[in-house]
C-alpha cells in the first residue's frame, strides 16, 4: 500500500507552556518540539501496514522550515520520503492548512493515489479534529476518526473506534483517509541506523496558497492549572486505620 | 518536611552530589545547626546530579584532581553505592597511544592499578568492539559507576541522624542578605535564615546565587549530550546494571557506558552549547527535569556515525532517551571552592560526581580547621582576576576547552583565546623582538624571543636539542641560549606580571608580622623574602616584601598567585582599620637587569649610587632613571647581579628604551619566562608555589626554613616549630637525568607533569606521610650542562649521588639526586649575586 502521514510539528508535551507578553504566541526559546503524539502512532501504523503489505509510506507537514526535524523523524523510523510545505511560522487555521495539503496531495498523487491517507486524531496544541475530515472532503474520499485498530486485506480497510460501551467495525474501500488515536500501537524509537539514513533523505519542498478563511486568533489564554492535593495518611503500621477508613469512603461513594 | 529555622550556623544551598556531601561532612567535623535547602524536591533536585552519567575514571594528571577523585571514589565505596566496572581508554591514533602511555605514568605516580592493552585484549574484554581500527587500549580496573543520588540521601541522612541538619527541599533562594562584607542571611519563599556561613552549592545556578550577595562564582552551564539505546541482548544477558567495563573513546571524545539493558553514549565531541544560569527552565517549564534539555539532534548526529564505527552492534540499537545535558564549566577547567569575595559566602561548585565526596570533604576541613588536607590551591574560586570573572571570559575559554574534555592537553599548554588582554608598557619593545608569549595571570609575557635565534648557533654545543615532538611543544632552543647569554652579559626580563599590593597604616608592622614566617620588621630599605603558612603549617605563598617606610610595605608575588594571595592578605586585615591594602597590580611595571654587566649598564643611566654600600643584596632604594622615577630591589630569581626595576605603567615604555639602549654594546639580550620561570630558577634551587610549594609540604621539608624563628606570632607558628623539631618525612631534591636515552634510542625530556620518581628497582617511593616522590618542575640547566628535575623525597632517599629513576611516558630513565636541600646547583655559595 501507498501510505501518506499528515503531523504536525508542536511543543514537545509534558513542560509548562509560557506565553508571549502580546498573548498571541507561545514563547518557544525553552520548548522542544515533537511530532504531535497521535500523529506519532499514525506514522508506526504506516510503517507497519508498508511492511506488512510491502508498500511505502510518505510523510508530509505543513510548518515552518524547522518542521523538517519531524519530518526527519518520521523517516527515522521508516518513512521513505517526505514533503514540507514551508510556512512563515505563523499559525495556519484549520480551513487553509486543509486547503493546502488538499491542493499538494492532489500533485502528489499524479502518478498514483495513495491508498491510504493517515491523520492524528487531533493536534496535541490546537487541537481542532478538523483538518483530516477537511482533506478527505476535498478529495472525496471516505474517512473514519478516533481509530484504534486498522486492518488491511485486499484493498478494504477494516477501521476499530472504541466507544463507551464496545467499539464499532468500519469497513472502507481505499482510496480513503483516517485519523488514529494514541494507543493504536506503541511507536518505536529510531535507531542509529535510522537515524543516519534519515539525514540523507531529500525533502521535497511543495509550495501551497495560504487561503483566507476569515478565522483570525486574538489571543491565546493559558487555563487554570487544576491542582491536586496530597494528603499524606501516615507512614508505617499508624497509617493502616486511615487507608481502611479511606478506601471504605471510596467504596460507598460508588 | 521541617519548618525553616530563623537562625542556622551554616546554610547549604543545593541538594545535589555536592550539597549533600557538604552538609554530611561538616556535621562530621561536628558542625551542627546545619540548615541545607533547595529549589526542587528530593531525593531527585533536577540539578546536573539527576542525568550524570555517574562513572568515575580515577587516573588524572592533575594531582589535586586525582586526589579529590580517588578520596570520592573510597567515600562511594564506603556507602555501599559503587561498582567497580573497570574502564577502558581506547587509542585510535598512535598520538593517543603516546597519550595512554602518559595516563599510565600518572596512574603510577598514584598508585592506581592499570594496564596498556593491545587491541586483541581490548576485545577479549569488550567484545562487541571492532577492534580492528583500534592501536590499543588502557585498563583500570577501578574505574567504577556510583549511585550518587543514593549517595546523596545517604549523606543526608548520616548528618540528619546527628541531629545536626534540617532539610528544606522545595525552597526557593529569593535573597542572600550581607552586611559589611559578611554574609547575613538568607532570603527563601518559605522564610528567612540568619546564618554566619552560607555555601553555595548548587552546580549550573550557583553564578546566580552568589550574585544575590555582590559575589561571583565564574562558572558557565553548558551541553553535555548523551543518548541511550537499547535493549541490547548482549548487555541484558549480564543481568547487571553494568557488567562490561566502560569505554572511552577518547579520539572522538566520546564514551559508552552500559545502563542495564542499553548502553549510554555521551560526546563531549559536538559544539560548545552555553545556557545562561538566568535561563535555565524552571521545574515546571522543563519537560523533563531543568539540566535535561532537549537533545539537539543534528549536534549530535556526527557521534553516531562513531559510535557505530567502534561498536557495530549499536546500529540497530534504538534511540530511546537522549538530552542535551547541564553541566558546570568553569575558565581554566577546574572547580571553584573556597570562600568568595563576601566573608562568610562559600563556593562549591563545578564539581562534578567523580570528585564531589572528596570535594565536600576538603570544604569542609576548610571551613572548619583553616585549611584541607587535600591542597585546594588550582580549585580556589580565589584565583581569579577581576577581568576573568566576566562573563565573556568565562566562555570565550569553556568553548575553547570543552572540546579537550577528553583532549591530549600538554602540560605547557597555552590559550588561544582571550589574549592580549593585559599588556605590559614593555609590549611594543617586546613583541619588536619577536617575543614569544605565554600568558603569565592574564599578562603576555615573552617565553623567548625569535630574535635571539642568532645565539643557537654562538652556543651550539651547550644546548640539547629535544627531537621528540611532546618534549619540545611550546618549548625552543633559544630559551636555553638566552640562558647562557645572560650569565655573559645582561639580561632584560619583563616580569611585570607581578601581582603588587601595598599595606600601610599604624597596625601594619603587627600584620605583616602575623601573615608571614620569617621576621619583616626590618630596617626601612630591607627586602624580605618569606613564605606564608596555612595555619597547618604548609605553604600558603611564598613572596617578597620591601619596607618602604615605617608604616608601609610592598608586597610582591607571583602573577598566577595574584588574586589567590590578595583573597588571604584582605582575609586577615585588621578589621579597626589600622591597615591599608592597596592593590598596585595594575600601577606598576617591573623589568629585572640580570647578568655580570648588569652594574656597567645601570650605572649608565642613574647618576644614583648603585654601589654595594648604597644597595646591598636584599635592599630597596628609589632611584632616578634620567627623568624616570624608579625603584630597584637588589633581588634575583636566576642567580645573577642585578635588579628589579619598578616603574609605574606610564613610564615603562620610555624605561625599557633607555635600558635597552644603554645596554647595547654591553651584549644586553631580552630574556624570557623560560629562563626566569624554568632554567635560571632549577639552577639556583628555587622553588615555585604550585610547584614545589604547597600547602601539604613544610617549609622545612621545602629546605626554607631559616636558622632562628622570630618572636612574633603567626600564622601557623606552632606548626612551623613542630615541624622544626621533628625529621622530615622528605626533603625537596635536585636531581639531574643521567641518560635521555628511550627505548627506540630516540632522547626524552620529561616535561615535569607529576612523572613518579622510583628507586633504581623501580618501586614507588611513599614518604612516611604517604605523598608519593614526583616530578615538580623538570627543565634544562644549560650552565651547568645537565636536565634538572625537582622532587621531594624521603630522608632515604634524599641524599646526594643516590641513583633513582624516573618514569616518564611509561619508560624508565636514570636520574641521581644531585642537591638534597636548597642549596643552588649553580653558583653554590651566590657568589655571583653579591
Amino acid at each position: 500500500m501507498r501510505v501518506l502521514v499528515c503531523i504536525k510539528r508542536v511543543p514537545a508535551p509534558g513542560a509548562k507552556i509560557v506565553l508571549t507578553e502580546d498573548a498571541r504566541s507561545i514563547d518557544t526559546s525553552l520548548l522542544s518540539f515533537a511530532i504531535s503524539p497521535h500523529e506519532e502512532c499514525a506514522v508506526e501504523e504506516a510503517v507497519q501496514i508498508a511492511e506488512a503489505t510491502d508498500g511505502e509510506v510518505t510523510v508530509l507537514t505543513l510548518g515552518p522550515p524547522e518542521a523538517e526535524e519531524q519530518l526527519r523523524a518520521a523517516l527515522a523510523v521508516g518513512a521513505g520520503a517526505a514533503v514540507l510545505i514551508p510556512t512563515d511560522g505563523s499559525d495556519w487555521d484549520p480551513i487553509s492548512t486543509a486547503s493546502a495539503i488538499s491542493s499538494t496531495i492532489g500533485e502528489l498523487e499524479v502518478d498514483e493515489p495513495f491508498d491510504l491517507i493517515l491523520f492524528g486524531n487531533e493536534s496535541a496544541d490546537s487541537g481542532g479534529y478538523q483538518v483530516g475530515i477537511r482533506v478527505a472532503h476535498a478529495l472525496g474520499r471516505p474517512i473514519v476518526s478516533g481509530i484504534k485498530a486498522i486492518g488491511v486485506e485486499e484493498g478494504l480497510l477494516t477501521l476499530r473506534r472504541e466507544t463507551p460501551t464496545g467499539s464499532e467495525l468500519y469497513r472502507l474501500p481505499t482510496p480513503a483517509v483516517t485519523a488514529v488515536k494514541e494507543g493504536i500501537n506503541l511507536p518505536r524509537y529510531p535507531t542509529l541506523k535510522g537515524r543516519l539514513n534519515a539525514k540523507k533523505v531529500e525533502i521535497s519542498r511543495m509550495t501551497a496558497n495560504r487561503e483566507g478563511s476569515g478565522q483570525e486568533m486574538v489571543r491565546l489564554v493559558t487555563p487554570e492549572l487544576e491542582v491536586s492535593e496530597t494528603e499524606i495518611l501516615g507512614s508505617g503500621a499508624d497509617a493502616a486505620p486511615a487507608v481502611a477508613d479511606l478506601l471504605e469512603r471510596l467504596q460507598r461513594a460508588g | 518536611m521541617s519548618d525553616l529555622p530563623s537562625s542556622a550556623n551554616v546554610v547549604v544551598i543545593g541538594a545535589g552530589i555536592v550539597g549533600n556531601s557538604v552538609v554530611h561532612h561538616l556535621a562530621e567535623l561536628g558542625w551542627r545547626d546545619i540548615v541545607q535547602i533547595d529549589k526542587g524536591p528530593l531525593p531527585n533536585p533536577g540539578g546536573s546530579t539527576g542525568h550524570a552519567s555517574n562513572f568515575i575514571f580515577p587516573v588524572d594528571h592533575n594531582k589535586e584532581m586525582a586526589h579529590l577523585t580517588f578520596d570520592s571514589q573510597s567515600q562511594y565505596e564506603e556507602m555501599g553505592v559503587s561498582t567497580a566496572s573497570g574502564g577502558i581508554e581506547v587509542a585510535r591514533t598512535e598520538a593517543r597511544l603516546e597519550e595512554l602511555r602518559r595516563r599510565m605514568t600518572s596512574a603510577r605516580t598514584w598508585g592506581i592499578e592499570a594496564h596498556l592493552l593491545s587491541p586483541a585484549e581490548v576485545k577479549d574484554m569488550v567484545p562487541f568492539i571492532d577492534e580492528t581500527i583500534l592501536e590499543g587500549g588502557w585498563y583500570t580496573p577501578s574505574v567504577s559507576v556510583v549511585d550518587s543520588l543514593q549517595a546523596g540521601t545517604l549523606m543526608r541522612e548520616s548528618a540528619m541522624s546527628k541531629d545536626a541538619l534540617t532539610v528544606s527541599p522545595n525552597t526557593e533562594v529569593l535573597d542572600i542578605e550581607t552586611e559589611r562584607g559578611r554574609v547575613k542571611a538568607v532570603v527563601t519563599d518559605r522564610g528567612r535564615v540568619e546564618a554566619d556561613y552560607v555555601v553555595v552549592a548548587c552546580g549550573v545556578w550557583s553564578p546566580r546565587i552568589a550574585k544575590m550577595a555582590g559575589a561571583t562564582i565564574p562558572l558557565t552551564p553548558a551541553v553535555h549530550q548523551m543518548i541511550d539505546v537499547g535493549p541490547l541482548e548482549i548487555l541484558q544477558a549480564t543481568g547487571n546494571e553494568i557488567g562490561y567495563p566502560i569505554v572511552r573513546d577518547m579520539d572522538t571524545f566520546m564514551y559508552e557506558r552500559q545502563t542495564a539493558g542499553s548502553m549510554e553514549v555521551g560526546s563531549y565531541a559536538h559544539r560548545p552549547i552555553f545556557h545562561h544560569p538566568d535561563t535555565i527552565p524552571s521545574i515546571e517549564e522543563a519537560r523533563l527535569s531543568p539540566t535535561e534539555l532537549p537533545l539537539t539532534e543534528e549536534d549530535f548526529d556526527p557521534q553516531l556515525e562513531q559510535a557505530i564505527e567502534l561498536m557495530p552492534f549499536l546500529a540497530d540499537a534504538e534511540i530511546r532517551y537522549g538530552i542535551n545535558g547541564l553541566l558546570s564549566l568553569t575558565p581554566d577547567a577546574m572547580p571553584l571552592v573556597g570562600e568568595t569575595e563576601v566573608r562568610g559566602l562559600w563556593s562549591c561548585a563545578a564539581i562534578w560526581i567523580k570528585e564531589g565526596p572528596g570535594t565536600g570533604r576538603a570544604i569542609a576541613e576548610w571551613m572548619t580547621q583553616g585549611y584541607p588536607e587535600v591542597d585546594p590551591h588550582a580549585s580556589d574560586v580565589a584565583r581569579f582576576y577581576d577581568y576573568q570573572r566576566t562573563e565573556a571570559h568565562i566562555l570565550a575559554r569553556c568553548a575553547e576547552h570543552f572540546n579537550k574534555t577528553y583532549g591530549i592537553v600538554h602540560p605547557r599548554e597555552q590559550w588561544d583565546s582571550e589574549r592580549n588582554l593585559r599588556l605590559s608598557p614593555f609590549h611594543p619593545h617586546t613583541s619588536a623582538l619577536d617575543a614569544v608569549y605565554f600568558e603569565a595571570g592574564g599578562w603576555e609575557r615573552p617565553q623567548w624571543y625569535e630574535s635571539n635565534a642568532q645565539l643557537l648557533e654562538k652556543y651550539a654545543d651547550r644546548i640539547t636539542r629535544r627531537p621528540h615532538e611532546w618534549d619540545a611543544r611550546w618549548w625552543s632552543p633559544i630559551q636555553n641560549a638566552e640562558h647562557l647569554a645572560m650569565r655573559e652579559g645582561v639580561a632584560m626580563i619583563d616580569v611585570t606580571a607581578f601581582a603588587i599590593f601595598d599595606v600601610s597604616g599604624p597596625g601594619v608592622v603587627d600584620y605583616v608580622e602575623k601573615v608571614t614566617v620569617n621576621k619583616c620588621d626590618v630596617p626601612v630599605g630591607r627586602a624580605v623574602y618569606t613564605p606564608l603558612l596555612t595555619e597547618e603549617g604548609g605553604f600558603k605563598a611564598d613572596l617578597t616584601l620591601m619596607r618602604l617606610g615605617d608604616e608601609r610595605y610592598r608586597i610582591i608575588s607571583g602573577g598566577f598567585d595574584g588574586p589567590r594571595d590578595k583573597h588571604w592578605f584582605l582575609k586577615w586585615l585588621p578589621q579597626d582599620g589600622s591597615v591599608h591594602f592597596e592593590d598596585q597590580t595594575s600601577e606598576i611595571c617591573t623589568v629585572g637587569v640580570w647578568g655580570p654587566k648588569a652594574r656597567d649598564l645601570m650605572a649608565r643611566v642613574t647618576d644614583d649610587d648603585i654601589s654595594d654600600d648604597a644597595l646591598p643584596y636584599g635592599h630597596t632604594k628609589p632611584v632616578n632613571i634620567g627623568s624616570i622615577p624608579a625603584r630597584l630591589l637588589r633581588i634575583s630569581y636566576v642567580g645573577e647581579f642585578g635588579w628589579e626595576v619598578y616603574t609605574t605603567m606610564q613610564h615603562g615604555h620610555a624605561l625599557w628604551a633607555r635600558l635597552w639602549e644603554a645596554g647595547q654594546d654591553l651584549d644586553v639580550v631580552p630574556v624570557g619566562a623560560g629562563v626566569y620561570g624554568t632554567t635560571g630558577r632549577l639552577e639556583k634551587g628555587y622553588r615555585l608555589m604550585g610547584a614545589e610549594l604547597e600547602a601539604e609540604y613544610s617549609p622545612v621539608e621545602a629546605g626554607l626554613d631559616r636558622p632562628r624563628v622570630k618572636t612574633a606570632d603567626f600564622i601557623g607558628k606552632e606548626a612551623y616549630l613542630k615541624a622544626r623539631d621533628e625529621e622530615p618525612a622528605a626533603i625537596l631534591c635536585t636531581l639531574t637525568m643521567e641518560d635521555h636515552a628511550s627505548a627506540s634510542g630516540e632522547p626524552r625530556f620529561p616535561t615535569g607533569g607529576n612523572e613518579p620518581i622510583l628507586t633504581s628497582s623501580g618501586e614507588r617511593i611513599v614518604d612516611s606521610k604517604g605523598r608519593v616522590s614526583r616530578v615538580t618542575s623538570a627543565g634544562s640547566g644549560p650552565s651547568v650542562g645537565k636536565f634538572l628535575l625537582m622532587a621531594y623525597l624521603p630522608p632515604d632517599h634524599a641524599i646526594e649521588g643516590t641513583d633513582l629513576q624516573v618514569l616518564y611516558m611509561n619508560e624508565l630513565f636514570p636520574v641521581k639526586v644531585a642537591v638534597a636541600g636548597s642549596t643552588p646547583l649553580f653558583d653554590p655559595d651566590n657568589d655571583r649575586m653579591k
